[in-house]
């Protein structure tokens, strides 16, 4: 039997509210308020609950934990994703896989870890006045965060899925690395994205939310932070934040507001979420920055038919990468990619793969000999390449306004061609970029000259992401960021901004490691601002 | 479909779809005490979809044929309900589209109810709709193949066929 550290910590007397059982709206007093439990909001948590603050954490989801996590499809997208695992840009051309649970994605997340490259570091110092953000001042971060976290090198054999990419990019001459991952005591199962039911994956869920509750926070869930209000006379009164159980959690009818009463609080939802809820309170916004340059890692996919099992639902997700097409490119040159395997299940594979009927149905019947790549491409270092914007719907849910340009779709054309290669060169039978045009090759030849000529629009081309970063962005002239670079929001300074939601550009990389190491950094400053106490952080 | 009839429905669909508006109010109104979902056309429409998007992966016989299709609808209908508000909002309004009867022969080229719909218009449409330049009717493909198939594939007696073995016993 698998232990329960949620119903243990529960035993021992955690404070967890849910939202959705309050019948009478009801006033919160607290030293922090945190938005959300993500990588974000999971780590500031942990660190102000440690200095000694009195800290409430809102998060939009419920509170679930291993023995949830049954790892079906049908009921993990709707219980722990954002719109059911189909949240969508504006214009409906890009998929959007978001947590909306307490751990927020790192409770979904693959484990991926990776350290912010250096190159983009380089890039936020020079064309962001990120003059902080070294690799040096970084460093104590990284490694903070991947002792907390366990992110180790992965000992155990790839799965085919990831092998192959190994082997085809292996038989091009294009290096590939192993990824590390944020686990203890795996069982390599495969079912990180529908909650870890063995809680080996070190994500906020079992790590920095129960430290932070056994400090004595307090977890309010199914709560829906709608907006900062200023309590008495105009703008003159103490913040507070409104808040209301999240519409479908609650059996009642007319949900009441409540209210926190904090002396500060940390804006942790995620870089849609955070955006969201500032744009709802109507903070200001003289420069017209927030919501703006909002990234998303814009990701294709190529599908290949191999001769024998893959069996790419079986196995650690993600072991093996390649950077060879980030590398090789300038960063701000002509978008660069980073190549990945995702893993397979039922549901997520029949959405993604196009067309239906039986020609669908017999991509179906080989969904166990099915090899699939991703390409991660690197947005917002070009000034073609100026990401997303987060907007309010009539209703104050946030939708992403994200134009896909010819911009990425040159580096879309790019990405293809090269999955296509690696996969025949791994020994693939047939293979097909996923777009509605696009049939099953049978050679690289074939492959090569259709992918040249196919029309790449947005909607007939297939993508999706599971990376959404910016929209707040940091900097210490108000004209080029939401906060400072301490997350301080500037003109609300009783407001901070720490999730993906800081960064100027994409990582190019999967953030969390990222989100992590840098919100530790401003966590820690923060903590000695609130306190008193301690000589402020590195940067 | 033709070029001609295609640029025509294409045309007419673009004006339907301004006054689409319109017409869902209208309806709201006369439909206000009879309640949209208690006419279940959601059903109808998906039980003329789903049996082409799902060609040759469905069961053979009838009886499971048709209990499976009863699962897909009722799987379409759990995801719409969970849906956060505004997104079920969309998604019901594609529906009412499909159920305005001069929207669908003009939309979809569909010519009978749903109810009685040939599946040789209903893979017309379906085709049409992948392929189509207005965004609007390519993105109303993707939302039925992602629910409908998203439904199927996500209930255990679809898994045989892909040997998926489902989740490992952790306990």
């Amino acid at each position: 039997m698998v232990r329960d550290p949620i119903q243990e910590g529960m035993a021992r007397g955690w404070r967890v509210i849910d939202a959705a059982t309050l019948e009478r709206g009801q006033t919160i007093e607290s030293d922090v308020c945190i938005v959300g439990t993500g990588a974000g909001g999971g780590v500031t948590a942990e660190i102000l609950a440690r200095a000694g603050l009195k800290v409430v954490l809102v998060e939009e989801g419920p509170l679930m934990s291993s023995r949830d996590f049954h790892m079906k499809e049908a009921d993990a997208y709707p219980q722990l994703y954002q719109e059911s695992a189909s949240r969508k840009t504006r214009d409906k051309a890009i998929n959007i896989l978001q947590g909306r649970c307490v751990g927020g994605s790192t409770t979904v997340n693959w484990t991926s870890s990776f350290r912010t490259p250096e190159r983009t570091l380089a890039h936020w110092r020079d064309q962001h006045a990120l003059a902080g953000f070294s690799v040096e001042a970084l460093q104590p971060w990284f490694e903070q965060m991947e002792s907390r976290l366990s992110v180790a090198p992965w000992d155990i054999p790839p799965n085919r899925n990831n092998a192959l990419l190994a082997i085809g990019t292996e038989r091009l001459g294009i290096a590939s690395a192993a990824i590390r991952r944020n686990v203890k005591g795996c069982w390599n199962i495969g079912y990180c994205g529908m909650g870890c039911p063995t809680n080996a994956k070190q994500s906020m869920l079992v790590t920095t939310i129960p430290a932070a509750l056994d400090e004595g926070a307090t977890l309010l869930v199914n709560a829906q932070a709608v907006r900062f209000i200023r309590a008495g006379a105009a703008q003159s009164g103490s913040m507070q934040l409104e808040v209301i159980a999240r519409p479908g959690s609650t059996a009642f009818e007319s949900r009441p507001t409540h209210r926190i009463v904090a002396r500060h609080f940390v804006v942790a939802g995620g870089a849609i979420g955070s955006p969201a809820l500032l744009l709802r309170s109507q903070a200001p916004d003289p420069h017209s920055m927030l919501g703006r340059r909002t990234f998303l890692h814009p990701t294709i996919i190529s599908a290949a038919l191999m001769s024998d099992p893959v069996a790419a639902h079986a196995g650690a997700p993600q072991t093996v990468y390649s950077d060879h097409f980030l590398d090789s490119l300038p960063i701000d040159g002509p978008m660069g990619f980073k190549l990945e395997a995702p893993p397979l299940h039922p549901v997520i594979f029949a959405t993604t793969m196009s067309g239906y009927g039986a020609q669908h149905a017999s991509l179906m019947r080989e969904f166990n000999n099915t090899h699939v790549l991703l390409a991660l491409l690197r947005d917002g270092f070009n000034a073609d390449s100026t990401g997303g914007r987060v907007m309010l719907r009539d209703d104050g849910s946030p939708v992403l306004d994200y134009p896909l340009n010819d911009f990425v779709f040159d580096g879309v054309r790019r990405a293809y061609l090269a999955m296509a290669e690696i996969q025949f060169a791994a020994g693939a039978k047939h293979v097909s970029p996923i777009h509605e045009q696009a049939a099953m090759y049978k050679s690289w030849q074939a492959a090569r000259q259709a992918i040249g000529e196919l029309a790449l629009k947005p909607l007939s081309t297939r993508v999706v992401s599971a990376h959404v970063m910016g929209g707040c962005a940091m900097s210490n002239d108000p004209r080029n960021g939401v906060v400072n670079v301490h997350g301080r929001h500037h003109q609300w300074p009783e407001v901070s901004v720490l999730d993906g939601s800081l960064f100027p550009t994409s990582i190019g990389a999967n953030p969390q490691l990222s989100i992590y190491a840098i919100v530790a950094c401003l966590a820690t400053r923060l903590a000695s601002e609130l306190t008193g106490k301690n000589a402020p952080a590195a940067i | 479909m033709k070029r001609r009839q295609f640029l025509k429905a294409g045309i007419v669909g673009g004006v339907l779809l301004a006054a689409g508006g319109g017409w869902v109010v209208w309806r709201d109104v006369r439909d206000a005490d009879a309640g949209f979902l208690q006419h279940d056309r959601v059903a109808a429409i998906l039980g003329a979809v789903a049996p082409v998007l799902l060609a040759g992966a469905l069961p053979a016989d009838p009886v499971s044929r048709d209990s499976a299709i009863a699962t897909v609808i009722t799987g379409v209908k759990a995801v719409i309900a969970g849906f956060p508000p505004a997104v079920r909002d969309e998604v019901n309004e594609l529906f009412r589209l499909l159920d305005i009867r001069i929207a669908r022969r003009l939309l979809t080229g569909v010519a009978n109810d749903w109810r009685d719909a040939d599946p040789v218009d209903v893979d017309a449409f379906l085709e049409r709709w992948r392929r189509s330049r207005i965004a609007l009717l390519q993105s109303g493909y993707f939302a039925l193949h992602d629910l409908v198939l998203g439904a199927w594939y996500a209930n255990e007696s679809a898994w045989p066929a892909l040997q998926y073995p489902g989740p490992p016993n952790v306990e």
